[in-house]
């Protein structure tokens, strides 16, 4: 099923004004349940205007976005559901951050939904182990964090809402890649353990690679792919073209190919070309046997 | 809501308003403001609305903008007009309500008002919708030049408000995205008792202040680096100079003003 359905979006920025640029063009998009989606993209084509239409930010222009079935705007007075329904972890969280303890931080969004002080704990908590957030952190100062950490606390806000889907715009820009590896895998875990579902916002092919299901490639404004990981990252030539790239080892895998080695190309992450080439290996000393 | 302040913003353009010597823009722009506190009668308003629109054609900027910059006031001038509507007394009332009487005289000074206000917004926003923040400041510095004498330091105020106009956008665009972030989590910014909207603040406000905290520190630091002392010695890389176009300019707005102002002795009377 469904969660997410997005019909003839179109948005303009300054319209009618000299200056004017068309972000979003006719967009249509079916987003299923349960599924971690990444997003990519050239920088300005249109993705962080199309996350923040996901829950109800931006007022479409033209169209429509239905969650679960129903249109977000069709009542204005649930526009503050949807957005607790759909978590939208901005890029650099961490300046969001005001709270005196970042157990405070945390439970800013709970609050809001006006849950009760038992529920709102065992929440914080909740989303302070996910995010890997200690019981010292959460005593103290968010301001006397180290910026990876900032921006742990900062998902632990949106996480603690327990959010039906969570959207990211870039959660790992200019962390190191201890930082990101962290971050990713905590989101992962808890889309595999509460069966929400994912955006991911990334400029990073390797990340898109390694953790999403489905790829959406957007391109001035329209949608040029919404397809499995492997099918977008089959399609090398045009991503390059699109300055998006793909990842490295697919890379290896073409230049393989290109020297003539019998080996396939859909091989987007590392484990599956360890398997790939260990296969590989296996047919040529089979073949050599024979 | 915040995308509608065009205060200090420009429009960058090539017309003869956008090229005129910004020293002499800024003086042409007060003695604008002066003309219009100093005329009180209707032709003169008239031809100091001729002379603001045909700047306007002149530069070149969509009068779509006008709409824009007087939009925020709008409350101020109608708060304006109603008091000075039932406060201003006269021989003969107009309409009679109740108690409230509404002379001719008011309504009159109310039109005189309105149209006054109107114009002042519109003829200072020109300044600021064609002179870039870099020429405005270097113009303001020019002028201010001589308090130098008596040590008031021009360089270092002329770079205040060089920084402080440049961080405007920035800022707004920073209070944006916090709002934004903030109204994800659920944040309640535009509902509730006074007290609930003031609390709502906090959310906002201490991210902005720290960010604006971190950007002061990281701009002084960019400024060390590159051997920023203040203005003793510093040469510039863009000369003020004053041609003859500019000069041709002037004179006409002067001749403009005066015209204007001469509608005082013609018509000596309000109307």
């Amino acid at each position: 099923m469904s969660i997410l359905k997005i019909e003839n979006l179109s948005y303009t920025y300054n319209e009618g004004m000299p200056g004017a640029t068309k972000a979003l063009d006719d967009i249509n998009l079916e987003i299923e349940e349960g599924t971690f989606v990444g997003v990519i993209g050239h920088t300005g084509c249109g993705k962080s205007t199309l996350i923040s239409h996901f829950n109800g930010l931006t007022k479409p222009q033209a169209g429509r976005i239905l969650l679960e079935g129903k249109d977000i705007w069709k009542d204005y007075e649930d526009i503050r559901q949807v957005r607790f329904s759909v978590g939208l972890v901005f890029q650099y969280p961490e300046y969001q951050l005001f709270e005196e303890t970042c157990y405070k931080d945390i439970a800013f969004g709970p609050k809001n939904m006006g849950l009760d002080e038992e529920e709102i704990d065992r929440r914080v908590k909740m989303a302070a182990q996910f995010c890997g957030v200690t019981d010292e952190m959460l005593a103290g100062s968010p301001f006397d964090l180290s910026g990876g950490q900032k921006r742990r606390v900062a998902i632990a806000g949106i996480i603690a809402m327990m959010p039906k889907m969570l959207v990211l715009d870039e959660p790992c820009a200019g962390l190191d890649p201890e930082g990101r590896e962290l971050i990713l895998s905590q989101v992962k875990n808890y889309q595999l353990t509460t069966g929400s579902t994912v955006i991911l916002v990334s400029h990073s092919m390797e990340d898109i690679a390694n953790y999403a299901d489905k790829v959406l490639v957007m391109e001035n404004g329209h949608i040029y792919n919404y397809d499995t990981t492997e099918k977008v990252f089959r399609d090398a030539e045009n991503l390059s073209r699109m300055g998006l790239g793909i990842p490295d080892i697919t890379k290896v895998f073409l230049k393989l190919k290109e020297m003539g080695v019998d080996i396939g190309t859909d091989v987007y992450t590392i484990p599956y070309a360890v398997k790939s080439l260990l296969k590989y290996k296996e047919a040529k000393r089979r073949g050599t046997d024979a | 809501m915040l995308k509608d302040i065009t205060i200090g913003q420009h429009f960058p353009g090539n017309s003869p308003v956008h090229n005129l010597d910004a020293r002499l823009k800024i003086v042409i722009t007060v003695l604008f403001v002066v003309v219009m506190f100093m005329s009180t009668n209707f032709p003169g308003l008239i031809l100091s609305a001729v002379f603001v629109l045909t700047m306007y054609k002149l530069s070149g900027i969509p009068l779509k903008m006008l709409k824009k910059s007087i939009k925020p006031l709008l409350p101020l001038i109608f708060f304006t007009v109603v008091l000075n509507l039932f406060f201003i007394t006269g021989e003969v009332p107009l309409i009679k309500i109740g108690a409230l009487e509404i002379y001719m005289e008011a309504v009159i000074f109310c039109i005189v008002m309105i149209s006054r206000i109107l114009l002042l917004i519109c003829g200072t926003s020109l300044l600021t919708y064609t002179t870039s923040t870099i020429a405005l400041t270097d113009g303001l510095e020019a002028l201010m030049k001589p308090l130098n004498k008596i040590n008031f330091p021009v360089h270092e105020m002329a770079m205040m408000m060089t920084i402080a106009l440049r961080f405007i956008p920035t800022l707004i665009e920073e209070t944006e995205k916090i709002m934004n972030a903030q109204k994800s989590r659920g944040a309640l910014l535009d509902s509730g008792t006074f007290m609930d909207r003031i609390k709502a603040l906090v959310p906002i406000l201490v991210p902005l202040f720290i960010s604006a905290f971190r950007r002061a520190e990281e701009l002084a630091t960019a400024m060390e680096c590159r051997c920023y002392h203040g203005g003793e010695g510093r040469t510039r890389l863009r000369q003020l100079k004053i041609t003859k176009d500019d000069i041709r300019y002037t004179v006409v707005c002067m001749v403009f003003f005066a015209v204007i102002l001469s509608m005082k002795i013609f018509f000596k009377r309000v109307i």
